[in-house]
């Protein structure tokens, strides 16, 4: 399918570059387009499910779209939910199948939402908004940039959670013993789920302030 | 009996799906700008979960349990099609919509034009796919439990986008900082919502 493109157009041409970079800040699935929070916030009290939801969503996202954008002209408009559906489920079983496989107890700590992935609204909203109109490689690039878009706002959560709730990076203590014994106390309610929440309205705030053209009236 | 209202009562204030899970999500940040669009796509929601967990918990009892096609023939009983559970859930959750939707349409007209355009945006929404996969994951003991799990979880959802909707109209009123306006403050007051939500937690059932 690239081959066809190619004629026209390089493969990495500012505009498809620009497909996978917009969505890491003016176009962020999660705090801009406000897609995919449902599963979003309750994987990140540790960094390293947090990593492996990232790695499926986006692996889903771009194949997905992918898949649709091949088939755009032959789906019926009326029956084309269930058909995304279907292709998105098929997707989202082979993942869970290959992450029980591979990391289980991973698979274990993300229980439901790995399964929730195919109604995570970024894969929706992505296929309906870009996909069903578009060229295969410029959808596959459009799902790749907004897996990492999401990841990225993922992985920043699961940082500042896993930091200061559990003092440990990836499972790893960072907090030395010293601060412990001096009084230092990892702060419980990093983890507790309401956290997550107020982390993603802050760094909603940030990016807000820096960005004034997506100030909400 | 109990342990049927235990389910039901723990479902909506302890395991409430916004607070505690954060299942769909999307839709309560979308449509909770008022009160009355908010109510109408909570009682959608419990219309929906309160038929769908069901139908998932008989799909998965005697179909996609390691064993559970036992009851076709003895040599079934080694099966196990829990992997289709995901393309299998969904379907059924898409198909009940569309047949809810019809239902509704054709004997209340009235509840249809309230509920109807909310019905499509349904099947996408994560906490109906999330309701039958915690109802699978948690192994319900009886269709009266899985019921119970649906509807309560229909009802915790119903309060949590009524309460963050009023919030959200009255706080048009307030100054609230200009880049945390509209999405950014309401993610900061469901955490807060989450907290007080949290004081239900002790409760033992």
């Amino acid at each position: 399918m690239s081959a066809s493109n190619q004629e026209k157009e390089p493969l990495f041409s500012p505009k498809n570059i620009k497909l996978l970079t917009s969505p890491l800040n003016l176009n962020n699935p999660i705090t801009v387009q406000v897609l995919g929070i449902c599963s979003a916030l309750a994987v990140t009290a540790k960094m390293k499910p947090a990593f492996v939801m990232a790695v499926s969503v986006t692996i889903v996202t771009a194949f997905s779209n992918l898949i649709i954008s091949v088939l755009r002209n032959g789906i019926p408009p009326r029956i084309r939910i269930i058909v995304q559906l279907v292709v998105i489920a098929l997707l989202v079983i082979v993942v869970d199948q290959f992450l029980k496989a591979f990391v289980y107890d991973v698979s274990k700590q993300l229980s439901v939402f790995v399964g929730l992935i195919i109604t995570n609204c970024i894969l929706m909203g992505r296929l309906e908004a870009y996909a069903m109109s578009n060229k295969p490689w410029p959808s596959f690039l459009d799902g790749l940039g907004n897996g990492f878009g999401y990841g990225m706002i993922l992985l920043m959560v699961a940082f500042i959670r896993e930091l200061f709730g559990s003092g440990t990076i990836w499972g790893f203590h960072l907090i030395p013993q010293s601060f412990y014994e001096l009084g230092y106390k990892n702060n419980g309610f990093m983890i507790l789920p309401p956290m997550a929440l107020i982390l993603i309205g802050i760094i909603i705030w940030i990016q807000r302030s820096r960005n004034p053209q997506l100030i909400e009236e | 009996m109990q342990e049927i209202f235990n389910i039901f009562v723990k479902s909506i204030f302890i395991d409430n799906m916004i607070f505690a899970y954060f299942l769909g999500m999307c839709s309560y940040l979308a449509v909770s700008k008022t009160v009355q669009t908010s109510a109408g796509l909570g009682l959608a929601v419990i219309f929906v979960l309160g038929i769908t967990v069901p139908v998932d918990y008989l799909l998965n009892e005697y179909i996609l349990k390691p064993g559970a096609l036992a009851w076709l023939d003895a040599g079934f009983a080694d099966v196990d099609l829990s992997f289709l559970s995901f393309i299998l859930f969904i379907a059924i959750i898409a198909s009940m919509v569309q047949l809810v939707e019809m239902i509704v349409e054709k004997f209340s007209p009235s509840l249809y034009s309230s509920l109807g355009i909310f019905l499509p945006l349904i099947a996408v929404n994560c906490a109906i796919l999330g309701g039958s996969l915690f109802m699978q994951e948690r192994e319900y003991q009886t269709l009266g439990q899985a019921t119970a799990f649906g509807i309560g979880s229909g009802i915790g959802w119903l309060l949590a986008i009524v309460g963050i909707a009023a919030i959200r109209e009255k706080i048009r009123y307030s100054n609230v900082p200009a880049p945390l306006r509209g999405l950014g403050i309401t993610f900061i007051i469901t955490g807060l919502m989450g907290i007080a939500f949290m004081s239900f937690l002790g409760i033992k059932l």
